[in-house]
């Protein structure tokens, strides 16, 4: 039987990149002034882990490079060898140099193996430089251990064969090692070798009396002779398990004289082995699905129609399965705890158990059970919910995932930046859809270097001020109402107000006498193309950044904000939507089409009055809200629809805030809200100017979700248009 | 058909164990690490246990050692999954009253074989 | 479109059979006789309401959901820049579905209505659709006589694709109407 073993693949290579993050974090906690043990040993498995799987599943570029990682880890761990920095430092590069082995072998491609080349020179150096003699005794045994006997010329004038001499030790089946399975090994060995078969005659010198003997114990031993020309790795490999606690010796037949033995039928013949039927899992053919859905909705031939597609659908079936088969390098899988899997099972139990009670329920229905009905229809629609809230669950992971590249990260920027750092982390299992989680990494990390390389001061720097050496940054990650708050906090020296307006005034991002709150001028760091940083370093200032940064949140209809105080630090807070598949909408009407906003985004909804509203330009509005001017935008205007075309005084307008800034937006109705299942958009048309995505209504009709930043965008574009105009 | 309890930490190298020898009709049952398979093994006899030496939380050999305490396992064959670095591993695993072992790396055949040999 | 995502396009057509004669679904407008690869065919549903898409094309009808996915539709009236006409109860959507460089792509198309099904071979096909007058030669792939009529094939993976650029242009037709209205 061939077995493919491409098919575990993908999870070899899922578990190695899970091994890496636990080598690497280990290795990153280890304190070289106290080993701890168990931390070495957990670096150990996840090395030997990846170096038993890269073997088994044929990458043994893989396997050869982490063996030598592995043998300097064994040491280590046998305490043959003590662990200084530079093997931590050099463990760490191989973490990053078998990530990148890994990453290339997933996506098919044959992987560079200079980095991996370079850094086994350096171990194989560590290893031989130390006093203890390196690995590769192991493989000796077996294979150069045959006795000179098997080379000796064999004698043609005697029998083939051997005779072998078997005394177990006493305790021989205690192992597990029933001596009989070696007997019928040797029978099928001899039957292979078309010798005459097998002579096996028992000894009973070793029984003891009746009254000491032990049952489980073997007191017996054997003389067992092979017919038959093999070789004696053949036997050995059959004796392999017990070599080491029995006495087994082996002579030539052509070298004994058999004439002094008795001879007794060999007890293993009647050992019969099943040959074992590979089970043919027949792949049921079940009936395309295509075929059912066509509806033939047209008057004409729909007959001869539906033949052909069903035809068709009979002959995509293989083409799709194909392509299944041809993407395994895409990862797309996830990991559930089972306690989310037990949660959905017990749900849909639920789900089971009402569908039935309200089907008996219909069967026999009159008027009188109304009220069973209802409250049914109620029950279903709470299981309902669970389900949908256990299903959500199923995608969320613990923020851990995100945080766990940090303490590398941190250690070697501090490192770069002659820094002292310390790094907390709060908060980590605070679990986040995995779409989020994926795509929120990238902005962390320039959040996380920032601070880093601006808001953390230089040792003198602190010391001078009074405050500890080291510096600390502060990852919390919490619940907060519907979302997900990350913060990335340090306690340097806080955002320079009058620096950053400096630096605004000379990019002509404000004017010079613009007056501006604190909070507006921390804001400014977030406009394209600002960057403080007075040397532009390799860490971070590029200049590109924290524009891109908010840029990426917003597109997971998340917003950021700043808080800063002068000599205590300064606190970056993301905010984030908890899943990117199911959203609280509020559903508006204009004219005949549905929108729905996300509420997160909703400030408040108002009826305009009159005294409300400011015309600062021909057609544009603003009004105030409190001590707030809120521009007003109609999402007829934008959306280009028909709507009830009407004054503004008495419209119904919702106030909305993306990103940026609030921005009133004109609707016709307000209806209800729900929550709604997100789907895409792009996935069959086109990204969509101001729109997120679409969700199915009750009815099932299409509605879309509007994009509140792309809509704020926009309306401040319209904003500086009518600007420029008028100036 | 005999069953089988396949012991290993890395999913991986257990869903090819397993599929191998579901393959060849075995029945198989899988465990992620020492301490999970023997309260399995404490539910049902297997004919024959396979497993890994280096696990979290239980190893291979301590997972012997207590297989061997209990009366239903006193003489079913044990193997460990070994690395050729690891020749004190096979001594220790022997010592704890292991069966044998089969080498990593190794491919579906082999293990195959070896199991075949050992069930008879 | 990449010559990737062509010549992907031409293997998924040419199909399994070892003949070369392939099966095409035809259908009607303005009295003319089209046809799509058959394999490109999911369903055929009646015209129904749709969701429209702010500052689309306007070919582009708007969005339905088909069991959970939204599909957009294309009034291939408008696309070709035939003449228009009131949808009636026959007016039929095609659903079609193609492979793209981005993956699968399903789109309805609204026709007059569906003909028949012909079995027609590459070799009878003839590729001179710019002899054809007034006709929007850019979906065409060929040309082919089932007796005595001629039927247009079109290139179902042209079609399906949504050229970023139209629709820029016809915002900007939009745009620039809407501030004429100022």
């Amino acid at each position: 039987m061939s077995i493919d073993l491409s098919q575990f693949h993908q999870v070899f290579f899922e578990e190695s990149f899970e091994g890496l993050d636990i080598m690497e974090s280990s290795l990153l906690a280890l304190d070289l002034t106290e080993v701890d043990a168990e931390t070495i040993n957990t670096i150990f498995r996840a090395a030997h882990s990846i170096k038993g799987g890269a073997g088994t599943f044929g990458f043994m570029q893989v396997s050869s490079f982490t063996h030598v990682v592995e043998t300097l880890l064994d040491e280590i761990r046998a305490g043959d060898r003590g662990i200084e920095q530079d093997h931590v430092d050099l463990f760490l590069q191989c973490v990053d140099c078998l990530r990148g082995l890994m990453s290339d072998l997933q996506a098919g491609s044959e992987p560079d193996m200079t980095q991996a080349d370079d850094l086994k020179i350096k171990f194989e150096a560590i290893l031989a430089g130390g006093e203890v003699i390196a690995e590769d005794n192991d493989e000796a045994g077996t294979q150069t251990g045959n006795s000179d006997i098997s080379h000796a010329s064999p004698d043609d004038s005697g029998e083939k064969g051997w005779k072998i001499e078997f005394i177990p030790c006493e305790d021989v089946l205690c192992t597990g090692n029933e001596p009989y399975r070696m007997f019928r090994e040797l029978q099928e060995l001899a039957e292979e070798g078309e010798g005459k078969g097998l002579e096996v005659i028992p000894h009973l010198e070793r029984l003891p009396d009746f009254s000491s003997m032990h049952p489980e114990m073997c007191y017996m031993s054997w003389t067992i002779i092979v017919r038959a020309d093999i070789e004696l790795s053949e036997i050995e490999e059959i004796f392999e398990w017990v070599v080491d606690d029995c006495d087994i010796r082996y002579q030539r037949l052509s070298e004994c004289d058999l004439s002094t033995l008795e001879v007794h039928q060999a007890v293993g013949s009647t050992a019969e082995v099943a040959e074992v039927e590979v089970e043919a899992t027949v792949a049921l053919a079940t009936k395309n699905k295509e075929v059912d859905k066509i509806t033939a909705a047209a008057p004409v031939v729909s007959e001869k129609i539906e033949k052909a597609l069903e035809k068709v659908a009979v002959k995509k079936a293989p083409k799709v399965e194909k392509k299944a088969a041809a993407k395994p390098a895409e990862n797309t899988s996830i990991r559930v705890s089972i306690d989310k899997i037990d949660g959905l099972i017990n749900m849909v139990g639920e789900l089971v158990i009402t569908q039935s009670m309200l089907g008996q329920l219909g069967q026999e229905f009159d008027v009188s059970r109304l009220q069973s009905l209802q409250e049914g229809l109620s029950q279903l629609e709470q299981n309902t919910r669970e389900l949908q809230e256990s299903v959500m669950k199923i995608r969320m992971l613990p923020i851990s995932f995100a945080f766990s590249r940090f303490p590398r990260l941190v250690r070697d920027l501090s490192k770069q930046l002659d820094k002292e750092v310390e790094l907390v982390m709060l908060g980590e299992n605070t679990e986040l859809d995995k779409t989020v989680m994926e795509k929120i990494g990238d902005p962390l990390v320039h959040l996380v270097r920032n601070s880093l390389d601006h808001g953390l001061e230089s040792v003198q720097n602190r010391t001078d001020n009074g405050k500890s050496r080291a510096g600390t940054i502060t990852l919390n990650a919490y619940h907060h109402g519907g979302n997900i708050v990350i913060e990335v906090k340090d306690d340097g020296a806080g955002l320079n107000k009058e620096r950053i307006r400096k630096k605004a005034i000379e990019k002509g991002i404000i004017g010079e006498d613009e007056h501006l709150t604190d909070s507006q001028i921390y804001d400014l760091i977030f406009q394209a193309g600002f960057s403080t940083a007075d040397v532009v370093s390799d860490v971070s200032g590029r200049g590109v950044g924290m524009d891109v940064v908010r840029r990426n949140i917003a597109e997971l209809n998340g917003s950021i904000d700043v808080s800063s105080k002068d000599g205590e630090g300064s606190t970056f807070s993301i905010r984030l939507p908890l899943t990117l598949a199911i959203l609280d909408g509020q559903l508006v009407r204009v004219g005949e089409e549905v929108y729905i906003f996300p509420l997160v985004s909703i400030v408040e909804s108002i009826q305009l009055e009159k005294s409300m509203l400011n015309n600062i330009t021909g057609n544009q509005f603003v009004m105030q809200l409190r001590n707030e001017y809120v521009p007003i935008v109609s999402l007829q205007d934008i959306f280009n629809i028909d709507g009830e075309k009407k004054d503004l005084e008495g419209a119904m307008l919702v106030v909305v805030e993306g990103d940026t800034e609030k921005v009133g937006i004109v609707v016709d109705e307000l209806l209800g809200q729900q929550q709604v299942v997100i789907k895409s958009l792009e996935q069959n048309y086109e990204k969509v100017d101001s729109i997120s995505g679409a969700t199915i209504l009750g009815d099932g009709t299409v509605a879309l979700i509007v994009d509140i930043s792309g809509l704020n965008n926009k309306s401040s574009e319209n904003k500086s248009e009518d600007q420029t105009q008028a100036a | 058909m005999a069953t089988i309890l396949a012991v290993d930490d890395s999913a991986s190298m257990r869903q090819m164990v397993a599929f191998t020898l579901k393959g060849a009709g075995y029945d198989v049952q899988e465990a992620s690490d020492g301490s999970e398979a023997l309260s399995i093994a404490k539910t049902r006899k297997f004919d024959l246990v396979l497993s890994d030496v280096n696990m979290p939380v239980m190893d291979g050999i301590e997972l012997v050692t207590e297989l061997r305490k209990l009366g239903d396992y006193k003489f079913v064959p044990v193997l460990m999954l070994t690395t050729e670095s690891a020749g004190d591993k096979k001594m220790a695993g022997k010592q704890a009253g292991a069966t044998g072992w089969i080498v990593k790396p190794f491919n579906p055949e082999q293990l195959l074989n070896t199991i075949k040999k050992v069930l008879g | 479109m990449t010559n990737a995502a062509q010549q992907k396009s031409n293997d998924a057509v040419s199909g399994t059979g070892s003949d070369d004669e392939q099966q095409y679904l035809t259908f009607i407008m303005a009295g003319e006789e089209y046809g799509v690869d058959i394999l490109a065919v999911q369903e055929i549903r009646g015209w129904e309401p749709t969701t429209v898409i702010p500052n689309a094309p306007e070919y582009i009808k708007g969005v339905i959901n088909l069991r959970g996915t939204i599909v957009p539709i294309m009034d291939l009236r408008s696309r070709f820049s035939l003449e228009r006409v009131e949808y009636s109860p026959v007016t039929v959507v095609i659903i079609l579905k193609v492979e793209t460089e981005r993956g699968e792509r399903v789109m309805g198309i609204v026709v007059d209505a569906v003909s028949d099904v012909h079995s027609i071979s590459d070799s009878d096909t003839r590729n001179s659709p710019e002899l054809i007058e007034d006709l929007n030669t850019e979906f065409i792939r060929s040309l082919v006589s089932v007796d005595d009529n001629m039927i247009i094939l079109l290139d179902v993976q042209r079609l399906l694709t949504i050229d970023r650029q139209v629709i820029d242009q016809a915002v900007d037709v939009v745009a620039d109407t809407d501030s004429d209205k100022e």
